[in-house]
């Protein structure tokens, strides 16, 4: 097992090549270093000078992928391209285009992120489960078609009807918990409980469905009439045998979430006001702030990869019979 | 008793007891003291007074005085630091008064030779201002301050390793204070010098400042490992008198240069202060002169957690200072010189939590847990909708705020937004008169007024000039009005009528919007930033265009392909938009002046429009240079007259901000230039809590809905799922 998750790491390298090509390609169709330059310097008495200077400051001063000017290697690497990308390699991901330490900003804000996003997930997965193996055991009655009715009516909901929904109802006009905010000295809880609500409803109808097809499909198999002929109740059919059995591709769709989960919602963050990763990506984007930019991307990547290779290692705790190689 | 009756019962049973449970538990939370549930602002336990508000949509970028220029960040900026000069609260029209300097600038004219010349001496060429510090100017209590026993500054670190276990400003136990002195201030400039920095100022006050490119030029030469004292390098228009004393040496004449002085790049800044943040492994942990400033405002900074909220608390360093005695007429009335001679500030600390969405933010300002529904200009957009309603009698202020009791506080801003035409356009630029009949015609067409109440729901006052009321040459009445696009009739100005336009459109050359010669229709193309327009304005200007009969074509785009075809003139139609810098004309008429052309210059120059007239050039030179006075004025109206004659944008208007206030905030009066307005601002903190508390009573029935409903849902299942293992029989299929 070793040897596979040393080379599924080494596979990495050129996929973080290419996505790291890719985010700067297209920042670049977009954005030149000059309207980087005026973003920052804002809109008054901006002259050539301050331009050159800002580029040259910040390491923008030099050509995209190819220098002309420079011979031999020289042409490649004395360019925007490889100098910004190789610090990245080294998780060096320098300082945003207003002067921030990037490392300090995301090891700060991974936290509240992480805090929305765990109870979130787990809290989601035990109640899509639970609700799925419930319609299960009603298969085929009133009750398992009304549930599918439900599940699809709920996926049919936009995600942002749901925040500002939830919003306007439990916040606004129940007045039970703040609209939004997040304070780690001052009771996190009552922050969390809506987003983390939200988060729950607005995936169950999903979530439901989709353990449902995967419970439905064990359901009809031959361990299952064996189970039951031998007088094992229903609920220990459900938990004992079919639950296990589904595994695979339940963790198919969750374990490679799990990495990610550091990096937050873009829209429960900016709606709840949780200062993580999410907001602060999207903050990125709008202020055209491409060294955030690039490195979110670039640690996203390798999140999900990581997350990739746990989802093998964890097929072989689920199935014995898997074997990595 | 069957069996099944018998579950049946027990659950009733489980469900009821349960049902019990969450009502005593609901009643014991509702019954308990405390804050309400919803409360999102920490409980502080020092009774200190804290003004909650809002920094939204986004948090500041940059907040050292040097580079910063942006008014979300001059809403901290300007608290921590003060300029040599700033302007009154409360009088209108804008008036400068001295601020960290102890009087009005002394000013002298020198000659090339350095001799002293009268200020109509065509042997002019500098100008020289003298200015005393206050004697009382202190900074804030800071770590850069705190000495040792030797007298040296106590955190100076060799290695990162040293000072790693300070995170935060308030994680050094010990800090110090000193008073202001000359050189600091002497210091602040020579940093907008340094190209290292990169101050937006320095190509602007490099055409002014005496040796400033000479200076920049010396420091982008030396190499820059490590911090650099900015004193061991002299600059040639900067001189220090004394402790208290010191010059400033300006090219020519520029009278607008005291207004620069009251902008926050002029800002003391300590040079032991710029060494502390020089410290190794400082940079990586954030903290900077951009992160944690350091003045001798009335405020200064105690936590910056930019993600979230930034805290700023009373200066406790700060000089006496007082609340303004006299204001413009109707101040007194409206309760605005209650407090006259009363120490300020009034607050001692201010939270202004980060929100990026309108509901939240709109939310927890009608809960009461904001005091204001926001401080800068752009967050009052997003709630127009909330606030406003349009009524019979035009646009009214919603019942939820008249029962709150939410006062308003609307501030015309000394700014313009704009729509310019290209003056070197093929199609609608040119000087000849079928062209400016051509323009004209379009600004006839362009209903501003309804645009505004439209779109803005009337916040905003169509444009006759481009120099905004408050601002010296805007001129109120029939004398105001702009008589190429307006009549004035019964008392007021009333837009010229569409046959006019098309009159006029005839005379250019389109009759009924053709083309005489080629019978082509006339269409006119506008560019527009994407987020700066919607379907429904388009649908709009399609319809006021077409009633004489001219087509229109959209080119949104973002901000840099706008930009950049400004920079090239590839453009007939554009949108923009300038918020002054300091209430003259002069700020506002060389958005006209042919020189900041941008074809012209090779620049990002303001004038968009690439107008050029001569007698318009000319009058804005001689504008630059002279004092306030009727000669000024005289040509401040023959360059607006030119402006209208030319017809050079198609309409403008001058925004309007609407500040909504909760009733135990006092003093709201909004200045359009200064954001250093906090100092006055006062709270009824028990008011606030008990409106707090009557306002946020939690219905707790949901609570009891949802787990009626859950155990709705799960008691059938519960019941059959029993039914069902009980059973003796099963149908063919079943599990």
């Amino acid at each position: 097992m070793f040897a596979y998750i040393i080379r599924r790491l080494l596979y990495a390298i050129p996929i973080l090549i290419g996505v790291n090509l890719l985010t700067f390609t297209l920042f670049f169709v977009v954005n030149s270093p000059d309207d980087m330059a005026r973003s920052q310097l804002g809109e008054k008495y901006v002259t050539p000078a301050a331009i050159a200077n800002w580029k040259q400051k910040n390491g923008y001063d030099k050509p995209l992928f190819l220098n002309d000017g420079s011979s031999g290697l020289g042409a490649l690497t004395d360019t925007i391209f490889f100098a910004k990308s190789l610090k990245l390699f080294a998780f060096d991901f320098g300082r945003s285009e207003s002067g921030r330490d990037i490392t300090t900003d995301v090891s700060t804000r991974m936290w509240p992120s992480l805090a929305v996003a765990l109870p979130s997930f787990a809290v989601g997965i035990c109640v899509n489960i639970c609700v799925a193996l419930m319609v299960v055991m009603f298969r085929a009655t009133a009750l398992d078609r009304w549930a599918v009715f439900v599940f699809v009516s709920l996926m049919s909901i936009s995600y942002l009807f749901y925040i500002i929904g939830g919003q306007y109802l439990v916040a606004k006009q129940w007045m039970l918990v703040p609209i939004s905010g997040f304070d780690p000295d001052f009771q996190p809880w009552k922050f969390l409980i809506l987003p983390v609500l939200v988060s729950v409803v607005s995936g169950i109808g999903s979530g439901a469905r989709w353990y449902r097809t995967l419970f439905l499909e064990e359901a009809g198999q031959d361990y299952v009439r064996t189970a039951r002929a031998k007088g094992a109740s229903e609920i220990s059919i459900l938990f004992r045998h079919i639950l296990p059995n589904a595994l695979i591709p339940i963790l198919t769709g969750i374990v490679v979430l799990i990495p990610s989960l550091f990096m937050g919602s873009l829209l429960i963050e900016s709606f709840f006001g949780i200062p993580g990763l999410g907001s602060y990506m999207l903050d990125a984007i709008r202020s055209q702030d491409f060294a955030i930019v690039r490195s979110m991307v670039f640690i996203g990547s390798i999140l999900y990869i990581l997350g990739l290779i746990l989802t093998d290692i964890s097929y072989t705790w689920a199935d014995p019979r898997v074997r990595l190689s | 008793m069957p069996k099944g009756k018998i579950d049946f019962i027990k659950i009733r049973m489980s469900a009821a007891a349960l049902s019990g449970v969450l009502v005593l538990l609901g009643s014991l939370l509702a019954g308990c003291g405390g804050p309400p549930w919803n409360d999102p602002n920490p409980q502080y336990d020092d009774n200190l007074l804290t003004y909650q508000s809002v920094m939204s949509p986004l948090p500041p970028k940059h907040l050292d005085p040097a580079t910063s220029y942006a008014s979300d960040e001059s809403l901290f900026i300007d608290q921590i630091y003060e300029p040599p000069m700033g302007y009154h609260f409360l009088k209108r029209p804008y008036e400068l008064i001295p601020l960290s300097i102890a009087a009005f600038p002394e000013l002298v004219f020198l000659d090339e030779q350095g001799n002293e010349v009268a200020e109509d001496d065509e042997a002019l060429a500098f100008s020289r201002y003298t200015l005393h510090v206050r004697p009382n100017e202190r900074y804030q209590p800071h770590p850069a301050f705190a000495l040792d026993a030797a007298g040296k500054p106590r955190y100076l670190f060799a290695t990162a390793d040293e000072g790693s276990r300070y995170q935060q400003i308030p994680d050094f136990p010990e800090t110090g204070s000193r008073p202001v002195r000359a050189n600091d201030f002497v210091y602040a400039i020579k940093r907008l010098a340094n190209p290292a920095i990169g101050s937006p100022m320095l190509g602007f006050m490099s055409h002014y400042i005496v040796g400033m490119t000479e200076f920049s030029e010396q420091l982008g030469t030396l190499p820059r490992t490590d911090w650099l004292n900015l004193d061991d390098y002299p600059m040639a228009g900067l001189a220090v008198l004394d402790e208290r004393t010191f010059t400033i040496t300006i090219k020519g004449r520029y009278p607008q240069f005291l207004y620069w002085l009251a902008m926050h790049f002029f800002s003391p800044i300590a040079p032991e202060v710029d060494r502390f943040y020089h410290n190794p492994g400082f940079a990586q942990r954030n903290l900077t002169l951009d992160w944690w400033p350091v003045g001798s405002g009335p405020f200064m900074m105690v936590k910056n957690d930019p993600n979230s909220e930034i805290v700023l608390e009373r200066n406790p360093n700060f000089r006496e200072e007082f609340y303004p005695s006299e204001g413009e007429p109707g101040d007194r009335e409206a309760g605005l010189l209650d407090d006259a001679g009363k120490r300020i500030p009034f607050i001692d600390r201010a939270v202004f939590r980060l929100e990026k969405e309108v509901l939240p933010l709109w939310t927890k300002f009608l809960q009461g847990y904001y005091d204001r529904s926001g401080e800068v200009h752009g967050n009052t957009n997003g709630v127009y909708d909330q606030a406003f309603v349009v009524g019979p009698d035009g646009v009214e202020m919603s019942t939820e705020l008249e029962d709150h009791n939410i006062s308003m506080s609307p501030d015309v801003k000394p700014a313009i937004y704009y729509y310019g035409f290209n003056m070197r356009d093929p199609v609608i630029g040119g000087y000849t008169e079928d062209r400016r009949k051509l323009r004209q015609a379009l600004q006839i067409a362009f209903n501003t007024e309804e645009y505004l109440n439209i779109f803005y729901k009337g916040n905003g006052i169509a444009s006759h000039t481009p120099i905004p009321p408050g601002i010296p040459g805007f001129l109120e009445g029939e004398a105001g009005i702009n008589p190429y696009v307006y009549d004035w009739v019964d008392g007021e100005p009333k837009r010229k009528s569409l046959d006019y336009a098309r009159q006029l459109l005839a005379e250019a050359g389109y009759p009924g919007g053709r083309d005489a010669r080629t019978g082509e229709p006339l269409k006119i193309f506008i560019d527009v930033q994407s987020q700066a327009i919607s379907n429904t304005m388009m649908n709009w200007m399609d319809r006021v265009f077409g009633e004489i009969g001219v087509q229109v074509e959209y080119r949104p785009a973002d901000w840099n392909r706008t930009r950049e075809k400004l920079l090239t003139g590839n453009t007939q139609v554009f949108s923009h938009g300038w918020l002054a810098d300091y209430p003259d004309p002069e700020n506002f008429l060389f958005l006209l002046y042919g020189p900041e052309s941008p074809l012209d210059c090779k620049c990002d120059g303001a004038n968009n429009s690439n107008y050029a007239s001569d007698v318009y050039d000319d009058a804005f030179r001689k504008i630059r240079v002279l004092a306030p006075g009727p000669e000024r004025d005289k040509l401040v109206a023959l360059a607006v007259e030119e402006y209208r004659k030319d017809a050079v944008w198609l309409f403008a208007y001058y925004p309007k901000d609407i500040y909504l206030n909760n009733s135990w905030v006092y003093n709201n009066k909004r200045h359009g230039v200064s954001k250093a307005t906090l100092m006055y601002t006062g709270i009824d903190a028990e008011e606030r809590e008990l409106k707090q508390k009557a306002w946020n009573q939690p219905v707790t029935w949901p609570l009891y809905a949802g787990a009626l409903v859950v155990i709705g849902l799960l008691a059938p299942g519960i019941i059959a799922y029993r039914r069902r293992q009980k059973a003796t029989a099963r149908k063919a299929g079943d599990l």
